[in-house]
Parts: C-alpha cells; sequence; structure tokens
C-alpha cells in the first residue's frame, strides 16, 4: 500500500473515532469524570500540605498515577467497542492493519492530551501543585503522553477479545509502562521543583526513546495482533 | 478473481469437527451454494474464505489468469455479508460506506455512494443513522458494504434471512450482476437461493 493510501486510511480511522465520540461521548465522560473524582478526592483527602523538599514529588506521582487510571479507563475502548458492537469484522476485512493502528493510536493521543490538560489545570488547583518550571513540565507531560499512549494501544488491541478485558488491560500494561511512570515522576517532580532544561532533559530524552521504542515495536506486532 | 481453490478445509471448535476435509474448486461466473444444518459450518465456511478465521486445516487459494494471489491482496477482491456484520451505529448509513470506501482507498464520490444506497433500497435513508434502521433495512446496508468496491468474490451468508419479497428481488439482482464480474459463495438453507446454485455443497456437520 503507497503512503498517500495508508495515510487517508489512517485519517478515515482517525475521523471515524473523532465522530463516535463526539455522538456518543462515552470515553470522554467516562475518563472526565475519573480525573475530576480523583484529584477532589485526593485534595479533599490531603488537605493543603505543608511545604518540604518532597512536595514536588508526591505532586508528580499523584499527577501520574491519575493520569495512569484514566488511561486504563479509556484507551482501551478504541478496540473493546470495536468487538463488542461487532464492527471489528467489517473493518478487519477493508482497513489495512496499520491504518487501523495509526488512526486509533492517534485518536488515544488526542484524548490522552486532553485529559492530561485537565488533570495538570485540576492539580495546579485544588492541590496547588505549583509549576517552577513550565516548560520542560509541560515536555515531560506530552512525551510522558506518547509513551503512555504508544505502550497502551498495542496492548488494547490484545485484551479487546478477552472475557475480562478490564483487568486483563492492567496486568498487561503495567510491566511495560513501569519505566515510563518511573521516569515520568521524577522528571515531572524536577520540572515542578524549578530544575531548568539541562537537567529535565535527561528523563524527557529517555521518554522519547521508550515512545519511540514502544511505538516501532507496536506497528511491528499490531498486524499479527489485529489479524489473528 | 478467477477461481478459488479450497484443499482439504478442516474447522475445528475446541475437540469437536464441524467440516472435515472440504475439497473444491469454484470458478469465475459460478455461485456455490453451501447448506446444512445449523453448527455445520458453513458461516465458518465464507468466514475462512474471506480470512477472518484460520481454518484448522487446509489451506485457500486465490486464482488469477494461473498465478496465485496472495492472501491480502485477494482480501481487497472480496465482499462479504452475513447477519452478523455490523456497521457503526452512530453513523449514518452514507458515512459507514464513506469510512469503508476511504479505508479501501477508493476515491468514490458521494453521489454514487447514494446511488448504491438506492440499489440496495436505502434510497433516501442515507442520512439517517444506522441506529434507527430497521433489522431489513440495517441488512440492506451490508449488501452496500459488500459491494461498494466491486468485489470479484462475493460471499453471502444468510444473504435473505431479514428482507422481505423486494429483498429478494436485490438478491436476484445482486447474483446475476456477480456472475459477470466475479464468483459467488451463499450459505444458505433457503430452497430459493439454492436455485442459484452450479455447485451445490451440503455439510453433514449437525447442531
Amino acid at each position: 500500500m503507497s503512503k498517500s493510501l495508508l495515510w487517508r486510511a489512517t485519517k478515515a480511522v482517525f475521523v471515524r473515532e473523532l465522530r463516535s465520540e463526539f455522538r456518543s461521548r462515552q470515553a470522554l465522560n467516562a475518563v472526565a469524570l475519573f480525573a475530576v473524582c480523583s484529584i477532589v478526592a485526593v485534595s479533599l483527602g490531603l488537605g493543603p500540605l505543608n511545604r518540604s523538599a518532597e512536595l514536588p514529588l508526591v505532586h508528580a506521582a499523584l499527577l501520574w498515577i491519575v493520569l495512569l487510571f484514566a488511561a486504563f479507563t479509556a484507551l482501551a475502548r478504541v478496540f473493546v467497542v470495536e468487538e463488542e458492537q461487532r464492527t471489528a469484522a467489517a473493518l478487519r476485512l477493508a482497513a489495512p492493519p496499520h491504518a487501523v493502528y495509526l488512526g486509533k493510536l492517534l485518536f488515544n493521543l488526542l484524548l490522552l492530551c486532553a485529559l492530561t490538560v485537565l488533570v495538570a489545570v485540576l492539580a495546579i488547583v485544588l492541590l496547588r501543585m505549583q509549576v517552577r518550571s513550565p516548560g520542560p513540565f509541560v515536555a515531560l507531560l506530552v512525551t510522558g503522553a506518547l509513551g503512555l499512549v504508544a505502550g497502551t494501544t498495542l496492548i488494547a488491541a490484545i485484551i479487546a477479545r478477552a472475557a475480562s478485558r478490564g483487568a486483563l488491560f492492567a496486568v498487561l500494561s503495567f510491566p511495560i509502562l513501569i519505566p515510563l511512570l518511573v521516569t515520568a515522576v521524577r522528571g515531572t517532580a524536577l520540572a515542578l521543583s524549578g530544575t531548568g532544561w539541562d537537567r529535565c532533559m535527561a528523563p524527557i530524552q529517555t521518554l522519547i526513546a521508550y515512545a519511540v521504542a514502544m511505538f516501532v515495536t507496536s506497528l511491528f506486532l499490531f498486524a499479527y495482533v489485529w489479524e489473528d | 478473481m478467477d477461481a478459488i481453490e479450497l484443499t482439504q478445509i478442516s474447522i475445528d471448535y475446541g475437540a469437536r469437527r464441524v467440516m472435515a476435509n472440504l475439497t473444491v474448486r469454484l470458478n469465475r461466473g459460478n455461485v456455490m451454494v453451501v447448506t446444512g444444518q445449523n453448527g455445520s459450518g458453513k458461516s465458518s465456511l465464507l468466514r475462512v474464505v474471506c480470512g477472518l478465521q484460520r481454518p484448522s486445516a487446509g489451506q485457500v487459494r486465490f486464482i488469477a489468469g494461473d498465478q496465485a494471489v496472495a492472501p491480502a491482496e485477494a482480501r481487497q477482491q472480496i465482499g462479504w455479508m452475513a447477519p452478523d456484520l455490523m456497521l457503526y451505529r452512530e453513523l449514518t448509513g452514507l458515512e459507514n460506506l464513506r469510512f469503508f470506501a476511504d479505508v479501501r482507498g477508493l476515491a468514490i464520490p458521494d453521489t454514487e455512494l447514494s446511488a448504491l444506497l438506492e440499489r440496495v433500497g436505502l434510497y433516501g435513508r442515507g442520512a439517517d443513522v444506522v441506529a434507527t434502521y430497521s433489522s431489513g433495512m440495517t441488512h440492506r446496508l451490508r449488501y452496500a458494504y459488500a459491494l461498494l468496491h466491486r468485489p470479484t468474490v462475493l460471499l453471502l451468508d444468510e444473504p435473505s434471512v431479514m428482507l422481505d419479497q423486494r429483498g429478494h428481488e436485490l438478491l436476484e439482482t445482486v447474483v446475476a450482476q456477480q456472475r459477470t464480474i466475479g464468483l459467488t459463495i451463499i450459505a444458505t438453507n433457503d430452497p430459493r437461493e439454492q436455485r442459484f446454485a452450479d455447485v451445490l455443497i451440503r455439510l453433514e456437520g449437525s447442531a
């Protein structure tokens, strides 16, 4: 398949996901509700935290925990819904596997970016999280979100046909995401505490490398997962 | 596609063998009708032919001229419809066809898509979301999905199961037109559809 046809098919899958989401709002509602409830519960439970050297690390850990579990709630939906509504066979027969993967990956990325903005804003407002280095903070969120989406989209395709999908998604994704989470939490803590680009570049580069490795691996493996 | 060869096809579900060693060749212009009791493997056979399911044993070969066609390439020439084929309920009929045309890389104008909807009996309903369709209309949209890319291999599973009398006329037209461009396999127990058969296969498995 030529690149232009692949791009056209990818765009069609992405637009179809967007259109379906705008009409049903299932994923967006579920994720937004989860994010708001989590941050509000944390802010009520912890109350105002005392300023200490560990505070940025606590905020970073809370931020990424909420993002991780919201991702578990939302990112598998793109494949699970195809199986539940039995549209997967029609898609399998018509669409090139790479276009399906890329279109759904782009949709998941958009969804997670929206979620990340929401969670970050809520954390700043409700947890009084101070962002002392905004540039590195945004870069870490973006590269972390890229890695999270790249790491989980293939797993979503794997678990979509399983009976106990929710638990399986978390069980399979978590070991893969540990390196990402450790790096993202430590990097975000650095950015929150005011560390500049020079020291934040190492975690950002690690997250980029992670995202690229997961993306390339997933791209190679997806056709086998999707068609078997 | 000029022919399909099924060689020693067997289909198992766990320890239960529903089809054993089916070997048959179907040539361009012909219609093969597969009959049998519920659970005899009719639908499974069609899913094996279109690549949605692997056979437990045997192979499916697609032939153009005297050359075997790669399965991925052959898949682009297959049109499949079945009662369990679902299209996107939150999209309109026209949006569904536009989506499947785009993912197949086909540049089909909306006027042609509307004409296809009219051909399958959904004239004027293309702008309605599929969730509002009756079961018969949904089945007609499945015809449009299967015929969208002018397939040379058409697989029809219970093609008239939800259709009215005019639906049967649609099926007759579709099968007649398909004879001119390729080959057709129909899985059915309806005697009216068995009349189309150039090759008739009765599967012996039971429910």
